[in-house]
């Protein structure tokens, strides 16, 4: 089991939700993810599991919340506008409390947009796209690796805070082929007093979000908020890659991390340190490593394959004691490491980045 | 001395809670909890009986039975309900579903999990109208039914006309039992109390999908008392909807 494979993102990632003990899949097609539900279509009933072709995304999701509800891990995949007929879905597992995965092979937008890789989706994943007070988990994974490690932490996540997780990829994460190592399957979620199953020898159980007593809605509202405090104070993830004397540090996530890190690297090389902070979660955000590495530095370069959207999370985050710099690649632009290289020199000047030599 | 004995001859099924009823004078949902508390006591499903409820006045169905519920966001309770039973097919599985759950935001989820022979049982309940936002124009309103969206009544040209769920579920290759029953006399309650059970045990042996619709009062909405309710469904729904078994096993 413990071998490494050669594989592609999206099939990395399908595998990695069946090694945590994933077994029903129910989706719809939609480019660029439909890698994983053909590839879930025949492993999954390989290992006695469930894949449904549903008729929409609306079914989908709700099949989903059906699973959950009946306390089985149960994920779906879509992208772009598939993802936003989701939204209810997703505000009532939020509400039910209920645990499942949403994997975003994000397309661009709006409307029907285009296929190539983007992170315009980043708002709709971090804000709780559906209607109500709520947040989801959201996981952005850089790698083939972190495609299959993600799947499994996010079945984790959403068991332990009984809240749906989301995976927010792109199709250069889809379509790229790397080597993965395989894990031990995990152990499955433990005991699940809420899941429905029949009232055999205890009281029924019901898996509701409507609250229309008096009071009852804020008291829902809190006891989530405080999941989401607790999700922010136990469950950040974040790479940072900050050496001292940092004249700038660039915050970058998924696909376009990758790109940043090679610019990043380029310019070490020529030798001046410049930081690299990058978030794997989403939601919780990784407000304080953004904090410190910008206040060790003074100046931020936020790159994303969007018009800017993570940007504002770094601001919050910085809280006007930083310079904050954005430069955005939307719909469906791929920055070279050349483009990045030269934006940073071009913010950092001929002067600021000898300030910064190692 | 002559001694009496008792025989007791009537009781309420066991899964019905004691609670109240919020429903209206005169509507008809408590009836149909009735019936399927009555059919999950004739199967013995009390202790595997899943109910995934829509949208509408019988969202409450869990306050009034004890059994596991899971609500359904409007029109997709076929969805979450194939959810449910695929994952656990031992489970028994109905969905407690509205006319504009069903025959409108859902029609689509209705259509497709028929479609793919789930195991599962529908209740639909049409009343004509929709209940709990306040008496607006459903995808059963009656022609020349006024609503509060149709206040010159309904008109086929542009409102279009009433829709046959049963009719059109039975067309479904994978549809093992649907039938339109009504609840306004006492000898039509028999033939529901019948059709809920045939329903029940469609999904007991496996069969694959089952509907009931039962056609239903809402004097509140329709601006009648209860008798001239019953009269209306008598005189006026029936016509539209007719009762019968359009698909058995």
């Amino acid at each position: 089991m413990t071998e490494k494979q050669l594989l592609k993102g999206s099939v990395a990632l399908a595998r990695g939700a069946i090694d945590a003990g994933c077994r029903f899949y129910f989706g719809y097609p939609i480019t660029p993810q439909n890698d994983i539900p053909e590839y879930l279509s025949a492993a999954l009933p390989a290992v006695g599991g469930v894949f449904i072709q549903a008729e929409s995304e609306l079914a989908s999701i709700n099949m989903v919340l059906g699973a959950a509800a009946a306390g089985e891990m149960a994920m779906t995949s879509s992208s772009g506008p598939g993802i936003s007929l989701m939204q209810e879905g997703l505000s009532y597992l939020a509400g039910s409390e209920l645990p499942a995965i949403v994997v975003n092979i994000s397309r661009s937008g709006p409307g029907l947009g285009g296929i190539a890789p983007t992170q315009g989706d980043y708002m709709q994943a971090t804000r709780g796209g559906g209607h109500g007070d709520y947040r989801l988990i959201v996981l952005a994974p850089n790698s083939a690796q972190e495609m299959y490690d993600l799947a499994g932490e996010a079945f984790r996540l959403a068991f332990r805070y009984r809240n749906p997780a989301m995976i927010l990829g792109d199709a250069i994460l889809g379509q790229m082929k790397e080597p993965v190592q395989l894990k031990d399957p995990l152990p499955p979620p433990e005991d699940k007093p809420w899941a429905l199953s029949g009232a055999k020898n205890r009281p029924p159980r019901l898996v509701k979000s409507l609250y229309l007593k008096d009071g009852e809605m804020t008291v829902h509202n809190l006891k989530l908020l405080d999941k989401y405090n607790a999700l922010k104070e136990n469950e950040v993830k974040v790479e940072v890659d900050c050496p001292p004397r940092c004249g700038l540090v660039v915050v970058a996530f998924g696909s376009c991390s990758r790109i940043v890190r090679t610019a990043v690297d380029r310019i070490r090389k020529r030798g001046y340190n410049v930081g690299l902070v990058r978030p794997i979660t989403l939601f919780p955000f990784p407000e304080k490593a953004v904090r410190q590495s910008a206040a060790s530095s003074g100046r931020v370069l936020v790159v994303e394959m969007n018009t800017g959207q993570m940007v504002d999370d770094v601001r919050l985050a910085c809280d006007g004691n930083s310079k904050i710099y954005f430069k955005g690649y939307p719909g469906g632009a791929v920055p070279t490491p050349e483009q990045i290289e030269a934006e940073i020199e071009n913010i950092m000047g001929r002067g600021g980045l000898q300030a910064c030599q190692q | 001395m002559s001694t009496v004995t008792e025989k007791k001859v009537f009781a309420a099924p066991s899964l019905l809670k004691d609670n109240l009823f919020h429903f209206c004078p005169g509507c008809h949902h408590g009836l149909v909890h009735r019936l399927a508390a009555e059919a999950i006591d004739q199967f013995d499903l009390g202790s595997k009986a899943i109910g995934v409820i829509g949208v509408g006045c019988g969202v409450l169905l869990y306050d009034y039975l004890a059994i596991d519920c899971c609500e359904a966001p409007h029109g997709r309770a076929p969805a979450v309900a194939t959810g449910i039973k695929r994952a656990n097919p031992e489970s028994f599985v109905f969905t407690y579903q509205g006319d504009g759950d069903l025959a409108a935001i859902g029609t689509s989820e209705i259509f497709h999990t028929a479609n793919r022979q789930e195991n599962i049982t529908v209740i639909f309940v049409n009343n004509s109208v929709y209940g709990m936002t306040g008496g607006q124009m459903a995808p059963t309103t009656l022609p020349g039914q006024k609503t509060t969206t149709t206040p010159a009544g309904r008109k086929p040209a542009g409102d279009g006309y009433p829709i046959n769920a049963a009719e059109l579920i039975a067309s479904l290759k994978g549809t093992a039992y649907a039938a339109r029953v009504s609840c306004h006399d006492h000898a039509h309650i028999r033939k529901a109390r019948q059709a809920m059970r045939r329903a029940f045990q469609a999904q007991v042996e496996n069969r694959g999908f089952a509907l009931i619709e039962v056609l239903s009062a809402c004097p509140t909405n329709w601006r009648l008392s209860p008798q001239q309710s019953v009269k209306r469904i008598e005189e006026e729904m029936i016509p539209t909807f007719p009762l019968g078994v359009y698909k058995d096993f």
